[in-house]
Order: structure tokens, then sequence, then C-alpha cells
């Protein structure tokens, strides 16, 4: 992915960069918010992660306006230490994909990043999600893996649905709590690894090979086995 | 001796206002006096005139002028109040008959109605005549004395002049007494609130326990006070908790890395121990956001957010979500709700709050145990969790939603003591509370929030009783 970072903390900036470019993205940096407002304008990017307060008289939710009012629908990630709900709402509103505050984890930010790649998928609502031998089908609402009937209860069918919809690619836990039960907060207990356990159990137990991944650190991937 | 201030005052304009209506209305009133006594007088001078006139017309008609010389001093003969006045003059204005000693020179034209002096029968006297032409050249005077009119007329007229000074009198004196009454009720809440603004937060408004708008007002205003005294106490609490309770973790994410710097020989342990640290620090984020989260809400501001909602299947969710945790840990979630619940709130947070309870109760329940979450709905609309866990001896439940607070059972289980601070105060936003019962054996929590009809804010902006939620 070709990335654009505006960030003018040099710590953070050459972090995420790093950090980006070592998962094998491209990444442009900006330090202000005119250089970054320049570059989202002029280039073509696949996804922008952008800071709220920027100096250079042009802040983070001035350049997601404008792009907006361009007719930009590049994904952007806001980046922000402002985390009250009403900053969130706001930028939200403003037109960004996804939002995450300061302080963040890497993997949280990369899994973040990479689920904005809207590359590669098609046009037109999609009607079936398959991965190597696991089909789901989004009209009659059923699985099968092998042939085999799996029997989902609906919060399980959404969860493997959210996962297949992002296939290889890191799913952490919180982006599961926001996607599937459309929480915004963090439980104090991991729920969730109850849950993608409980979907393993039917998913992926049976069968001689595994699909869904824990990846350390980050949260889960759903790919088919390495060979 | 008018100082600039005073026509800035509140209290000087009240009184203003009321001398100014009381001037109107002695106005209007003494309006009507002169209208219902010395007009009315006058109304019935000129209608005895005119009916005189009307009478003495029909006698012309009828016998021609030795019948109306006739009528004439008949009339002056049965005039018992001695107060007609007649005068028939020829076309040289010499007298045929009558009362008068000569025609009034000033008297020249039909119809208006004249007041003159006129000499009766040696005396000056104040009258009112009319003068009618009669064919033939004859002019006739009908009139009234009204010397004794006149009189009267003085006399009101002084009396209203009397009467003008005392309302001016009254008017300034009342003007006085309103704008005392109306400083001495805004003195009782002005002093509570520059006491308030040098500092002392303690002062309340005194409530005279009349019912009226001023005890509202009274009482809303130590509504405030009382709110801004809690988000005070808050912010103090929240201040000496980040200086006492974070200083824990932050020692040892500190001392991990420390202790990393001088002992790790390998890059394995140093791997681990800025691992560990990370995880610290992220603990240390978690309770920052959970901190700036319940003082977000504390602050009433995300009462924006507030709809009508049915909790049913927001609870069915919660449910769900942890339903499969307190399977995991061989305890069995009952949830028992009714058909419908309808609430006015934040849906995100009511969730929250009842995600971080059922938390709660998972987490102290023996194994084999049974977490309930029931919804029911009466006077109050409750949301109850209740576990088969070690509880809140009662001595403690008042502390137990103190931010950072921690039971002595809870000691050994992890979690930062912000878990109940935060439920308190999504239901403190509700116009509800937190209870926190005896389950025997366990805890019970109860979120108790107004039924919708209650909550809902009405389109009135000041209700008459004031049942003012903060």
């Amino acid at each position: 992915m070709r990335i654009l970072v505006v960030e003018d903390d040099k710590d953070v900036a050459g972090f995420v960069v790093r950090g980006l470019r070592e998962a094998g993205h491209v990444v442009e940096h900006a330090d202000n918010g005119r250089d970054g407002m320049f570059l989202a304008a002029s280039e073509s990017f696949d996804a922008v992660i952008l800071d709220r307060m920027l100096p250079g008289g042009i802040d983070g939710l001035k350049i997601l306006e404008t792009l907006r009012a361009q007719k930009n629908a590049v994904p952007v990630l806001i980046l922000s230490a402002m985390a009250e709900v009403d900053d969130r709402v706001k930028g939200l509103k403003a037109g960004s994909d996804d939002y995450l505050t300061k302080p963040f984890a890497f993997a949280e930010l990369l899994a973040r990043v990479e689920a904005l790649n809207r590359r590669g998928k098609g046009e037109g609502p999609v009607t079936k999600l398959v991965v190597e031998d696991l089909e789901l089908d989004l009209l009659s609402r059923q699985v099968k893996r092998a042939g085999q009937k799996i029997d989902l209860q609906p919060r399980e069918f959404r969860l493997l649905e959210y996962l297949m919809r992002h296939a290889g690619q890191v799913v952490t836990r919180t982006m599961l709590l926001e996607g599937v039960w459309d929480y915004h907060f963090d439980p104090q207990t991991n729920v969730i690894d109850v849950h993608v356990s409980r979907l393993r159990q039917k998913v992926d137990k049976p069968f001689p090979t595994s699909l869904i991944h824990t990846v350390r650190n980050a949260g889960y991937m759903l790919r088919a086995e390495q060979p | 001796m008018i100082d600039r201030g005073l026509f800035r005052s509140a209290g000087f304009r009240f009184g203003a206002i009321y001398a100014l209506l009381l001037a109107i209305s002695a106005t209007g009133l003494a309006l009507f006096l002169w209208w219902a006594t010395a007009g009315l007088l006058e109304r019935q001078t000129q209608a005895a005139i005119n009916a005189d006139a009307q009478g003495l017309s029909e006698r012309w008609a009828e016998g021609g002028l030795s019948a109306l010389i006739v009528t004439i001093e008949d009339r002056l003969a049965q005039n018992v109040d001695d107060d007609a006045i007649y005068f028939l003059a020829d076309r040289n204005m010499r007298r045929v008959a009558g009362n008068l000693e000569r025609w009034p020179s000033n008297v020249t034209t039909q119809g208006p109605l004249y007041e003159l002096q006129v000499m009766r029968a040696g005396l000056r006297s104040l009258a009112n005549v009319q003068r009618y032409d009669l064919p033939g050249g004859f002019h006739l005077l009908i009139g009234r004395d009204v010397q004794v009119r006149a009189q009267l007329r003085g006399l009101l007229t002084d009396a209203m002049l009397w009467a003008l000074l005392v309302v001016m009198l009254m008017a300034t004196a009342g003007a006085l007494v309103v704008r005392n009454l109306f400083r001495r009720t805004i003195a009782n809440i002005s002093a509570t609130t520059a006491a308030i603004a040098r500092g002392d937060l303690t002062k309340r408004v005194t409530v005279a326990g009349r019912g009226d708008e001023f005890d509202q007002v009274a009482e809303v205003i130590n509504d405030m006070l009382d709110r801004i005294s809690r988000l005070m106490d808050g912010v103090r609490q929240v201040s000496n908790a980040i200086a006492h309770d974070l200083r824990t973790p932050i020692t040892r994410a500190r001392t991990r890395l420390e202790d990393a710097l001088l002992h790790a020989d390998t890059p394995e342990a140093m791997r681990a121990a800025i691992e560990r640290a990370t995880a610290d620090l992220d603990g240390i984020v978690a309770i920052f956001q959970a901190l700036l989260r319940i003082a977000e809400i504390e602050a009433g501001s995300r009462r924006s957010a507030f709809t009508r909602i049915d909790i049913v299947p927001l609870l069915a969710e919660v449910e769900d979500l942890y339903g499969a945790l307190a399977e995991e840990h061989g305890i069995s979630l009952v949830a028992r709700t009714p058909a419908e619940a309808p609430a006015y709130g934040d849906k995100a947070l009511i969730q929250q709050a009842v995600a971080n309870l059922l938390d709660n109760a998972v987490k102290f329940s023996p194994q084999g145990g049974t977490v309930r979450l029931t919804a029911t709905v009466g006077a109050t609309v409750n949301i109850t969790v209740s576990d088969q866990g070690p509880g809140i001896p009662p001595e403690e439940r008042a502390k137990a939603t103190d931010r950072f607070y921690r039971g002595e059972s809870a000691r050994s289980t992890p979690g930062s003591g912000l878990g109940l601070s935060l439920v308190a105060a999504v239901a403190h936003l509700h116009g509800g509370e937190l209870r926190l019962e005896d389950n025997h054996p366990g805890l019970r929590a109860v979120l108790v929030m107004p039924t919708p009809e209650e909550a809902e804010p009405r389109p009135a902006a000041l209700q008459p009783n004031h049942d003012f939620i903060c």
C-alpha cells in the first residue's frame, strides 16, 4: 500500500514510518499541515494516517474536510491524542474511516490501516466469501467447510464474516469489538478471546488445518495455512 | 443626588415600574370619577334643557306666543329647586317673559351650550343656557342655574389635585418598599454566590420554605452548587488518585526497565523485560482512559446522545458477549427480561455499565455459581446483576463506587478499581443511581434509572414543581 503519514511528532512519525515500511508499504511523510494537505491533494494514496493537531496553520480535520469536499475518497485514519467521545464523533463526521487514539500499539495501527485497503475489493455487493475450503454464504447465511455444513450462532456468523472479509489481514480485539459488537470500549476481561476460541471449535477443530490464527501481541488473522 | 448605577439597578427598576403603574391606575380612577360625577351633572343639565325645549316647542305649536308665555310662567312658578332659567325675547331682544333681567349679550347662535354669568333677582350666578330662535322673530333662552354644581366641581378638582399629591407620595414610598424587598430577596442569593466566588463552596442559599419562585431559584442554585462541589471533589479525587494509585504501576514499569538495563544479560531477557514494561504502560493508559471517560460522563456533556431506547435488545447483546465468558469460567449466566423496557439514555453508556457489572460478577463468582441479569420496569427501570461471590460488606458499600477503591476481597484479583465508579457515573448521568445490595451470598448491583416519561426533557422550560434532576 502507498500510505501518507501526516504527523508532526518526530518520534511517533519515525516509528510509524519505519514500522509501515517494514510491513512492506510505501510511505510518504509530512510533518506539518500545509505539506500534508499538498501531498494528500496532489498525489494518490491507498490510505492516509492523519494527526489532528498539526503545526502550519492547517489541522488534520481541515485537511480531511478539504479532501472530502474535493470528492477525494482516500481512506483516512485519524491518529490523535484527543480521546473524548465527542472528538471521535467529530472526526468520523468529518469523513474519517477510522479513529485511533494515542498512545497506541503499532500492531493496532498497522491492522487498522491494512483493513482500510479497498484495493482488490470488487464493485457491487459480495454474496459469498471464500477462503480456502471455507465458504460463507451471506444470502442463505450458511457456512460450509470442505463441503460440510457448520452450524453457527448469529453472533459467531458475524464474527466469522468479519474475519473472512479481512482475510489475510491482522484483526485486533478492539476491531472485532467495534466491528462485530459495535462496542467502543475495552472490557476489562478478554471476552473476545472466548468468542474466537468458540468459533475455532466449530470452524477449525474438526478439520486437519487451521484457518484462524493468533497473532502474538496483536490479534487474530484468518488465512490459509502457509505451506 | 442620583448615582449613575441607579437606573441599572433591577430593584430601582421594579420600584419605578411600581410607581408608574400606581400613577397610571390612580389617573384612570380619577378620570372615571370625574366622568361619573361632574360629567354626569353636566349631561343631566343638557338633558333637562333638551326636555324643556321639547315641551316648550310643543306648547308654541299648539297655542302660539300666549300659550308659550303662560307655560314659561307656570314652569317658573312650579320650579321648587329655583334653578330653571327661561327668557323669551322679541325681535329687538326685549324681554317678553322669563326670570332674567336681560338677554345675555354673548349668546348669539343656536346650538352650543353656553356657560355664563347671569344676574338673577339681583344675584350673580352661573348658568348653562341654550338659545332657540322661534318663528316671528322671537328668541327663547332655556337654561339651568349651575352655581351649586360649579362649586361641587371645584371641590372635586381640589380633591383630585390633593389625591395626585398623595398618589405621588405613595408611589415613591411604595417604590422604595418594593426596591428594598427585591434587594433583600436577592441579597441572600448574591451573598451566597459571592461567597462561592471567593472559594467557600460550603455556602448555600437559604430556602424560605414558601415554595415560591425565589425558593425555586434558590433550590436550583443549590442543586447547581451541590453538583459543582461534587465535580470538584471528583477532580480532587482524581488528582489524589493520580498522585498515589498510579504511582504503583508506574513504579513497576520503571523498575522493570531499569532492572533490565542493569541486569539483563541476553537479548531475550531484555526483550521480555521491555514487553512486560510495555504491558504495564498499556495498563496505565487503560486506567487513564477509564478516568477520562468517567470524568467525561460526570461532566454531563454526553447527554446530547440521549434518545429513547429499549434496553432489552441492549441487554441481550451484553449477555451474548458475556455468556461465552461465563460458560468458560463454569458459571451460568441467566438473563430474565420483560418483552420490552423503554428507557431514555445513551445506549453505548448503558451497555458499558452493564458490561462492567457482568465483568465483575463473572470475575468474583465461584465456579458453578449463577450470575443473574434481570430487568424490571415499574416506577423505575431497574437493571440488576447479581452474583454469588464474596459480595461487598455493608460498611464498604458507600465507598465501593469511589475511584480506585478496591475492597478487601478484591485485592487479589486483577482490576483497576474503576469499574463501579463508571457504572455509578452512568447511573447519575441518567438521573438514577447504582444500588449495591446483599444477594445472600454475593452482590446484587441494581442500576436504577427513571422511566422515559420522567427522564425525557419536557418542552416547558421551568417545571411548576422543581424536580430538576442533576
